[in-house]
């Protein structure tokens, strides 16, 4: 590999680890916003006990998406100095503001969301837990504005040495594709936070531990996913037909359209050969294509040809990347609609193949999300500011065997780090909350965290949470 | 806005809120950088989990100040993110990868039991590379970087100097020095008195490598030496090596009777003074002898627009910080029976959350376990 490619697998590897920490912090910080407002409006234990839990797990995944950060804003410099040297007066001041938000927000609120409930009170804690998600979301918000810059640039010209001066702020930030790009990635973000929530309740449900905060929290993803599934269908429907009109080459590469086509069928699955320039063992639906994309029997719809071979993104790549996001939108679809059938049948906390099901379908999220900035990125290819600058020319003077060394360390690191938060993550979500509300639900006696229930409430009634092996080891650490 | 952008006077403000911010995190992290230098020297575990609980609450924060120098200068001086980030990669990269470590030897160390040693052993080689790259760059950046067409040319090595070698034990030295400092104002008993002690062969070696270091850069890089010995120069220079070696002394006489906090505040001021130093040697560039900040300096209309967030959001970030040492102030105490998970992310607790039920004294999380507990046995 050429130091460009080293320089962009390890690009790609080290913002392909970052995002699972944002789209994964950004979902559970407004869950855990959400816990909070119920516990400040019902004071109902269940709440309280689930926030604890799950603020835990948020905690864990923002210092995750901190410390890989970190190295991002570095990377910019140190293998795109081509590029920084190019827009660094576009979106330098987009980075800095994220992290100047990121900071803000870290430096003020989540020490009291994390640490102070129970300290203040309950409004101040909903206050904080606010503060903290909505500044995540403006975190993203700046990010995005820059990757979107990227993609369909404005409100910017460069001058003879290439480089962009800003012309019109509000121009270069809300971009064409910014509006789209970030409400798909914000909506990503919760329905990935909603399936975690539902996978590790359904993990406590199954095994009949913590019954009443599991089947609550497991109730609200539910309910929850059954909006967002489909919002984000929408809104990727939306986004694909932005991709249309402002880079259409990128969307030929997700269909897979070779030629210029009034009314093109939609390929379900075939393999584009870049060699040939045409598909082999395609599977066509005649003129579907054409009705989601153009909303019309007959719309016209370019091709990859329109541009020479080099000017081609990867269509395998960005072909089957796509397929992988959409299968995947349509298998949490399908996992919301079967919830809401079993719920109306009122087995919704008793089909125990369902709960597997759920367990299964939390990596889904974050598989998706990757998929989906692979097809962003990819497809965007061969130009890293699309119609403007090429990645090639956009590397920094630095040697492939330089490159090659950090790409090798990152990989090791970075596995040491995820396997370091499964570890703390993983021990804590299978410990799962602690459960000090009565059970009110049905059939108590399947609760495994009840069974010393009987002996226990002679005693202390509110001390059963602690007669689970699990919940116990928990309480004790901590006193 | 933008008009008021445009005098030549703008990028010297700039540079200097960059000045500001690499210096608090110099300040900042060469505290539990030294924190960590100093780990394996401890004689025992009891001190090492004191030294880690009092860096605690604060560490992470420090950090940010990092990222904060790096996205400031793509924003404000484009021209030293793309030239000196390549230029000095390598070291860079393992910098990163040694604060990366150093993160997870923290959180492990505290829930590992058998291999505890190994932690130890990580957190402190972790903080000892974090400052030997620091310090390499230090020394590439005054011996100054290649540059040709607008873009940084020399190879993956040639970052590589004595002089970086010399700066890189130096701020081990330094940062040793801040780091005993701190705890002499944060521990008690046997751990307060191990500071003390290793404070004197910190503060030598402070002493002798900044030495070592001026001497050095004043023979091999001439710019610097004419900065420093044509005639005006030297007497309004003057002052800044005698204050000093004022200070040096004051430090070294102050280790054991002085008050508590001495030694730290006065070796912060010594890096001050270095820093000033530093200043002196390589002003008025961005990139050394190459790029001046009014050449480096991003457009007047991404100034302005810069300039909105930074003078809201710095003080408010400053502000809350300060708070946040204030509400540590006093004497660090080790966790008793750690609740290993019921507290997930140290750091964050310490930053910011006011813990004030502890009557200042710095409690690194007794919060969530012991509330925890507190519910379920009433
Ligand atoms: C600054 C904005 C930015 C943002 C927010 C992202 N990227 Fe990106 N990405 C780049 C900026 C960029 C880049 C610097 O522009 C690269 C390097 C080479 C290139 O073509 O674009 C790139 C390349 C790149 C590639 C390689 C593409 C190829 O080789 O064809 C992949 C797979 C990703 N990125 C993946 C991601 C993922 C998973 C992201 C989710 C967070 C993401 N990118 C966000
Ligand atoms: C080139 C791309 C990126 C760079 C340079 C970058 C840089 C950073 C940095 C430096 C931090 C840590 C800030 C701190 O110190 O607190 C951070 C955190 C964060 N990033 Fe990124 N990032 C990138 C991509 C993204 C993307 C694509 C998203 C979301 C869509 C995102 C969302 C966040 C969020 C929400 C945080 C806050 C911490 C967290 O919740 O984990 N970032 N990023
Ligand atoms: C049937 C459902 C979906 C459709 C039609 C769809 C459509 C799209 C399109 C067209 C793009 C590329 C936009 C471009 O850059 O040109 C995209 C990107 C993306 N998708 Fe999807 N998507 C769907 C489901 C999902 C799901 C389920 C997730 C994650 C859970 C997801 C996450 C993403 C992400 C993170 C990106 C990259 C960021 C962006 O450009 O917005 N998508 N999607």
């Amino acid at each position: 590999m050429d130091a460009v490619e080293l320089a962009r697998a390890q690009f790609a590897f080290t913002i392909g680890f970052h995002i699972l920490w944002p789209t994964l912090s950004i979902g559970l910080a407004w869950f855990c916003t959400l816990l909070s407002f119920l516990w400040w409006r019902t004071g109902k234990p269940v709440y309280h006990d689930l926030l604890r839990f799950w603020m835990r797990l948020f905690a864990l995944s923002f210092g995750m998406g901190v410390i890989t950060g970190i190295v991002l804003s570095y990377e910019i410099g140190t293998n795109w100095a081509g590029f920084s040297r190019s827009v660094s007066n576009v979106l330098g001041p987009m980075f800095m503001y994220e992290t100047l938000t990121a900071f803000f927000l870290e430096a003020g609120f989540i020490g009291i969301m994390l640490f102070g409930e129970g300290r203040v009170s309950k409004g101040m804690h909903l206050f904080s837990c606010l503060m903290v998600s909505s500044g995540a979301l403006f975190s993203a918000t700046w990010i995005i504005a820059a990757n979107s810059w990227m993609q369909t640039p404005a409100g910017a010209v460069a001058d003879a040495d290439g480089i962009f001066h800003v012309t019109d702020w509000w121009q270069a930030i809300f971009t064409a594709s910014f509006p789209y790009r970030l409400a798909h990635m914000v909506c990503a973000s919760f329905l990935t936070g909603a399936f975690v929530v539902a996978g590790v309740s359904a993990f406590h449900i199954w095994r009949r531990q913590h019954l009443v905060a599991s089947r609550a929290a497991f109730s609200m993803a539910m309910w929850l996913a059954l909006v967002l599934a489909p919002t984000q269908i929408a809104l990727g429907d939306l986004h694909g037909r932005n991709t249309l009109e402002h880079q259409p080459v990128k969307l030929a590469a997700m269909e897979g359209l070779w030629d210029t086509t009034r009314g093109p069928a939609m390929t379900v699955i075939a393999w584009p050969d870049m060699a040939e320039q045409k598909n082999l063992y395609a599977l066509d639906i005649p003129h579907l294509a054409s009705l989601y994309l153009t909303h019309s029997w007959d719309g016209e719809v370019a091709g990859l040809k329109t541009v020479p071979p080099a000017d081609q993104p990867n269509v395998p790549v960005v072909f089957f990347a796509f397929r992988i996001m959409v299968g995947i939108g349509l298998a949490l679809l399908a996992t919301a609609v079967t919830g809401l059938v079993l719920r109306l049948r009122g087995r919704l906390f008793h089909a125990r193949w369902f709960h597997l099901l759920a367990m299964g379908t939390t990596p889904l999220g974050f598989l998706g999300v990757l998929a989906g900035w692979t097809v962003t990125e990819a497809g965007r290819q061969p130009w890293i500011i699309y119609g403007h600058l090429r990645t090639a020319e956009a590397v920094a003077p630095v040697t492939a065997g330089a490159v090659t060394t950090s790409l090798l360390i990152f990989f090791a690191v970075y596995n040491l780090l995820l396997l370091s938060f499964l570890w703390f993550a993983g021990r804590t979500a299978l410990k799962g909350p602690a459960d000090t509300s009565l059970p009110t639900r049905e059939r108590p006696g399947l609760d495994r965290t009840n069974v010393g229930l009987s002996a226990a409430s002679a005693t202390a009634s509110a001390s059963f949470s602690s007669s689970s092996p699990a919940a116990g080891t928990l309480e004790q650490a901590g006193a | 806005m933008i008009e008021l952008m445009q005098g030549p006077h703008v990028p010297l403000v700039f540079a200097a809120v960059a000045a500001f911010c690499v210096t608090v995190y110099v300040l900042a992290d060469g505290l539990d950088l030294g924190v960590g230098i100093l780990f394996l020297a401890a004689p025992r575990d009891a001190d090492r989990d004191a030294m880690m609980a009092s860096i605690e609450p604060v560490w992470d924060a420090n950090e940010t100040w990092l990222v904060m120098g790096g996205t400031l200068l793509i924003a404000a001086f484009p021209a030293g993110y793309y030239v000196l980030l390549p230029a000095f990669y390598l070291p860079i990269m393992f910098m990163l990868f040694a604060l990366i470590f150093r993160g997870i030897a923290f959180e492990f160390r505290l829930q590992a039991t058998r291999f505890r040693f190994l932690w130890d052993i990580a957190f402190f080689a972790g903080s000892l590379l974090a400052t030997l790259c620091q310090g390499l760059i230090l020394g590439g950046l005054i011996g100054g970087v290649p540059m040709q067409d607008g873009m940084f040319s020399g190879g993956p090595f040639s970052f590589f100097s004595l002089l970086g070698l010399l700066c890189g034990v130096g701020l081990v030295g330094g940062y040793a020095l801040i780091g005993a400092g701190w705890l002499i104002w944060k521990t008690v008993g046997a751990t307060q008195v191990f500071a003390r002690e290793i404070a004197h062969a910190a503060l030598i070696l402070t002493a002798v490598m900044m030495a070592l270091v001026s001497l050095w850069s004043a023979i091999t890089v001439p710019e610097v030496a004419a900065r420093w010995f044509a005639l005006p120069n030297l007497l309004m220079l003057a002052p800044v090596p005698l204050a000093t070696l004022a200070i040096l002394a004051a430090i070294w006489r102050g280790i054991w009777d002085g008050a508590e906090p001495r030694t730290f505040v006065l070796s912060l001021v010594v890096f001050a003074l270095g820093l000033v130093g530093l200043v002196v040697s390589l002003w008025p560039y961005v990139v050394p002898r190459h790029v001046t900040v009014w050449d480096g300096a991003a457009d007047p209309q991404t100034l302005a627009f810069i300039a909105v967030g930074l003078a809201i959001i710095l003080p408010v970030v400053l502000a809350y910080q300060a708070h946040a040492y204030w509400v540590f102030r006093g004497k660090a105490a080790p966790h008793a029976g750690y609740g290993g998970e019921t507290a997930p992310h140290g750091g964050y607790g310490g930053r910011a959350a006011p813990h004030g039920g502890h009557g200042g004294k710095a409690v690194p999380h007794g919060g969530y376990g012991g509330e925890a507990a507190g519910s379920a046995h009433p």
